[in-house]
């Protein structure tokens, strides 16, 4: 099953609730989907800072003085705010590929959940409530953020297999549904030079989008490629650093609702997760078309 | 019995509120009801998206749904009239037996699926694979239908005031399927048909009992089946 939420804000007097408004609307799909949950929110920019989020399952032995450690390997600033299992790292935009070397020969044990100028992911093995309140999501602030709460179906129940999935710098993807020409496309991904941490199919489509950007096109036209080259059953809700995205299979077994006002436009898998938000009953709210690329950007 | 009494009642319709109510307490105050109650009226506020909203009524009483819904609302619907004042999430009426079902706003994917019997509105549109597999269910949209509309339909009938998505009455068997606006493509087996005086006559009495005023059943056209797929076809043993 699975339980989707995207909000893409218009109105920047609401980007200090972001996190509670997309907590609330996740938690409101929890019974789609029991085996994790995460969630991945679009921060302001100061155009010179970097952001990684990393997940350890040890987070008392790897986090500890692993500022300055990177610091040292890096020659540059480095700081690392924890929470729970996640810390996100803040370094020089220029530094982020060099950082995350050093993180593997560091911490071999630390993952990284993504990396950008915006974006933060934190997803863990859990209900979406105990999620949000371990890393605190009510609190965050931001632009756009997606969430996802899993019903795993393909492969194990695990934080990384949990959503969103990052591929390229602030890139992410939630998914429902199922994707039956994964292990062909990831086959090409890899001869292309993307790397995997996992057997998720939609990791696949996460790295595909991803690959299609990094060839030069926009987050629509790089959905529009999922139509024909990805075979399977989705509803992709997708965030860019300053794009949303959404897009459904053609035969659109998966559910999908959207609003739209003047402050916001929301996605989630049923219309039960829009309904606490501000405006939402004069809201335009429609069910997306089979087939069709929905995005915005700021 | 005085002539005002049905009006009293009805200004007394049982109200809940499922802000503060739970969804099992309302539907299974609808499965208490007995014949001949005199709770005929019913009001269900804040469904705000709630699955299975007055599933598997069946006494002739009519509930009045202030909001939007979400899966399954009236689904098994033996003899009830429902208004859903907002929209209704997928399966709307799902297997309906008797009654009625009218939402206001636009329904999901397979509206009246497996539905039996009974009269299915819905006001605005209807997503993908509206009245797939109906059996004699009545679904009247006023808008459009989405994609792989009445595959399998069985019998009943489907009319749409406006357009139909790809595929429809794919598979179909012996439904009637009433179009006025345009037919993205029709599915396997399921062809045009002409329109007959008793088809005239049919579809005025569903537009009628829809409420729908102002349409001419001149205006649709019929689709059905073939019924090319009744038998297997020795010419496509190679298929197999």
């Amino acid at each position: 099953m699975c339980g989707i939420v995207g909000l893409f804000l218009k109105d920047k007097a609401l980007e200090p609730k972001l996190g509670a408004m997309l907590s609330e609307m996740l938690v409101s799909l929890s019974d789609r989907g029991p085996d994790s949950a995460g969630i991945a929110i679009y921060g302001a920019t100061s155009g010179n800072e970097a952001k990684i989020t990393i997940q350890s399952p040890k987070p008392d032995r790897d986090f500890r003085g692993l500022d300055a450690e990177l610091a040292k390997a890096l020659g540059a600033p480095v700081s690392i705010a924890v929470k729970s299992t996640h810390a996100v790292v803040r370094t020089t935009p220029d530094k982020v590929d060099a950082a995350r070397e050093a993180l593997q020969l560091l911490r071999p044990d630390v993952r990284i959940m993504g990396a950008g100028e915006a974006v933060e992911i934190y997803k863990e093995v859990g209900l979406p409530e105990a999620v949000v309140d371990r890393f605190d999501v009510r609190k965050m602030t931001g632009t756009h953020g997606i969430g996802h709460t899993r019903m795993a179906t393909e492969s194990a129940v695990t934080t990384m297999g949990a959503h969103p999935f990052s591929t390229g710098a602030d890139q992410c993807l939630v998914h429902n549904g199922s994707l039956s020409n994964h292990n062909n496309v990831r086959r090409e991904l890899v001869r292309e030079g993307m790397k995997f941490e996992t057997e998720n199919d939609t990791e696949v489509a996460a790295a595909y989008l991803s690959s299609q950007m990094a060839h030069g096109k926009n987050l629509g036209e790089a959905l529009e490629g999922t139509l024909s080259d990805l075979d399977g059953f989705f509803t992709f809700v997708v965030g860019t650093k300053n794009g949303f995205g959404v897009v459904r299979d053609p035969i659109a077994c998966k559910p999908a609702v959207m609003a739209e006002t003047d402050q916001y436009v929301a996605f989630g898998s049923e219309y039960r997760a829009l309904t606490k938000l501000p405006g939402i009953d004069n809201a335009r709210v429609w069910e997306p078309e089979p087939a069709t690329v929905y995005f915005w950007e700021h | 019995m005085p002539a005002t009494s049905k009006a009293t009642r009805e200004s007394h319709a049982r109200v809940f509120d499922l802000d503060v109510q739970s969804l099992r307490e309302l539907n299974q105050a609808l499965h208490n009801l007995t014949a001949g109650s005199n709770e005929t009226a019913w009001e269900v506020l804040n469904p705000k998206g709630n699955h299975s909203v007055a599933v598997g009524v069946d006494q002739p009483v009519s509930i009045d749904v202030r909001g939007s819904v979400g899966y399954y609302c009236g689904g098994m619907n033996s003899g009830s009239a429902i208004t859903v004042h907002g929209s209704a999430g997928p399966g709307v009426g799902e297997n309906m037996m008797a009654g009625s079902i009218t939402v206001k706003g636009d329904a999901s994917q397979y509206a009246g699926a497996t539905g039996k019997g009974g009269l299915l509105v819905i006001e605005g549109n209807a997503s993908s694979r509206c009245g797939i597999s109906m059996k004699g269910i009545d679904i009247v949209v006023h808008g459009n239908i989405g994609h792989m509309s009445a595959f399998m339909a069985q019998s009943g009938n489907l009319v749409v005031l406006g357009d139909a998505g790809d595929a429809l009455g794919d598979s179909i068997y012996e439904a009637r399927l009433f179009v006025r606006g345009k037919v993205d493509s029709l599915g396997a087996d399921c062809i045009a048909k002409e329109m007959r005086p008793e088809h005239l006559d049919l579809l005025q009495g569903l537009l009628d009992r829809a409420g729908v005023t102002g349409v001419k059943p001149s205006e649709f056209k019929r689709y059905g089946s073939a019924r090319t797929l009744y038998n297997f076809n020795i010419d496509n043993a190679d298929a197999y």
